[in-house]
């Protein structure tokens, strides 16, 4: 009977270790999926501002929401317990965190502030995709591992 | 017994002339640069920007002027800091002739006669020509005085033996300007000069042997992040076919890949130097980095 229970404690924490390494991964995931769709939503305003699409105001907005959407979450995405794992993320992200977070806020905060510049002109938004694709390389520079 | 003794002293000898004849720190004496030059700011600066001055000596992103040097470059010799470049007479280069800025640049050898470490890329930047050698100098010189000497490198015995560098140089350093490939366009050219001299890209995005040295075979095909954690990628036509010339050349100027990634890492602070190029000399090295052959890189170890 003791051992059984034994067993069955170690089964116990065994699940729970197994759980945390999916969840861990699960985050990971979970933010890779929300860097490729911030980098679609980009492609939409990029390709826009470059002519290669037709400039539409209401996708362009579509688009301003979406990446707005996308950095709400972004700041539950990295927590500490997803430092490894199949990730390009840095360690500094966690030993820096200030930084990252003020990064992350600013990037916001230039979604928020060229929504409607950005989805009122071609100029307006050739503008602002200069401005937000800069806040992608810079956080990237310090927080990113290469391939 | 005494004289095998002798014989062996005097063959240590001979070895040690030999190696000091072969390895000592070259120099371009003054005459080499006899030829009077009439120099081109505006070329210096292009030089200073495809040369990427900028990322290794000036310790702040947002004033490109000010090349105070002291950023650490960690690598697995040791972890260098990069000197002062600055016009300052006294702690960087203001006080230099312009055959001591020559000899470093393509001779790697200090004004003092030291071997430089080749963390400064003189294995790219011995192929430019004399007048942009010159031109950059000048520019340079137009570059406000920065006070400070950047500390000494934290380099572990035996790399910290300058003399040896002399026997890397023997091996690697082969004192050839670029020549042309007259098979090719003049913009082709163009790129090539830029990417294999100035821009020195082969650094990172190739492979290097126990040395430290590039692996020619593999130049261009990536390999693992001299400066630490990830991978940096192959940039030959095994990784890049899907590429249009306009694509390389856009990630140049805005970091913006084709997915619509931004380029982070070491490459965001490489982009903002190609960044202040011509569209011009951004084509011409997009032109010919998509002319590179398709190469494997070294394999990249299993993920965690």
């Amino acid at each position: 009977m003791k051992k059984f229970v034994t067993a069955l404690a170690l089964a116990g924490v065994l699940a729970t270790g197994a759980t945390a390494v999916l969840a861990q991964q699960n985050v990971i995931e979970a933010r890779k999926d929300l860097m490729k769709a911030n980098g679609q939503q980009s492609g939409v305003l990029t390709r826009m501002a470059r002519g290669t699409d037709p400039f539409d105001a209401a996708k362009a907005k579509a688009a301003f929401d979406a990446l707005a959407n996308t950095y709400a979450k972004f700041p539950t995405v990295f927590p500490e317990s997803s430092k490894d794992g199949d990730t390009r993320a840095m360690a500094a992200i966690w030993t820096d965190r200030p930084k990252f977070d003020a990064e992350i806020a600013k990037a916001a905060k230039n979604v928020a502030d060229n929504r409607d510049k950005g989805s009122a002109s071609l100029d307006g938004l050739k503008q602002a995709v200069a401005v937000i694709g800069q806040d992608c390389g810079t956080c990237h520079e310090s927080f990113r591992k290469p391939r | 017994m005494r004289r095998l003794m002798k014989l062996l002293l005097a063959a240590a000898l001979i070895g040690a002339a030999a190696f000091w004849f072969v390895t000592k720190p070259q120099t371009v004496p003054a005459s080499a640069l006899a030829a009077p030059h009439t120099a081109h700011l505006a070329n210096g600066k292009t030089m200073f920007d495809a040369g990427g001055c900028v990322s290794c000596h000036a310790p702040s992103k947002d004033d490109r002027t000010k090349l105070g040097g002291g950023i650490a470059l960690t690598s697995p010799f040791g972890t260098f800091y990069t000197p002062n470049i600055s016009s300052d007479s006294k702690d960087g280069i203001g006080g230099w002739s312009e055959a001591q800025f020559v000899t470093a640049m393509s001779k790697g050898t200090s004004p003092k006669g030291e071997h430089y470490y080749p963390s400064f890329p003189y294995a790219a930047y011995q192929r430019m020509t004399i007048a942009d050698q010159r031109d950059l100098f000048a520019y340079l010189k137009t570059l406000p005085a920065v006070p400070g000497k950047a500390r000494d490198h934290d380099v572990p015995f035996p790399f910290n033996i300058r003399l040896a560098l002399g026997g890397w140089k023997f091996l690697f350093l082969d004192g050839k300007p670029f020549t042309q490939d007259a098979k090719q366009s003049a913009e082709w050219n163009r790129g090539a000069y830029l990417v294999n001299g100035l821009a020195h890209c082969a650094e990172c995005h190739s492979p290097r042997n126990a040395l430290g040295s590039i692996v020619e075979r593999q130049r261009f095909a990536g390999g693992p992040n001299p400066e630490g954690e990830g991978w940096i990628p192959n940039i030959t036509q095994k990784a890049l076919a899907k590429w249009e010339v306009s694509d390389i050349a856009e990630l140049l100027k805005t970091g913006t890949t084709p997915e619509f990634d931004n380029v982070g890492g070491s490459m965001a602070s490489v982009v903002r130097n190609t960044a202040q190029l011509s569209d011009a000399d951004r084509n011409a090295m997009a032109v010919y980095i998509k002319s590179l052959p398709a190469i494997d890189g070294p394999p990249r170890p299993e993920k965690r």
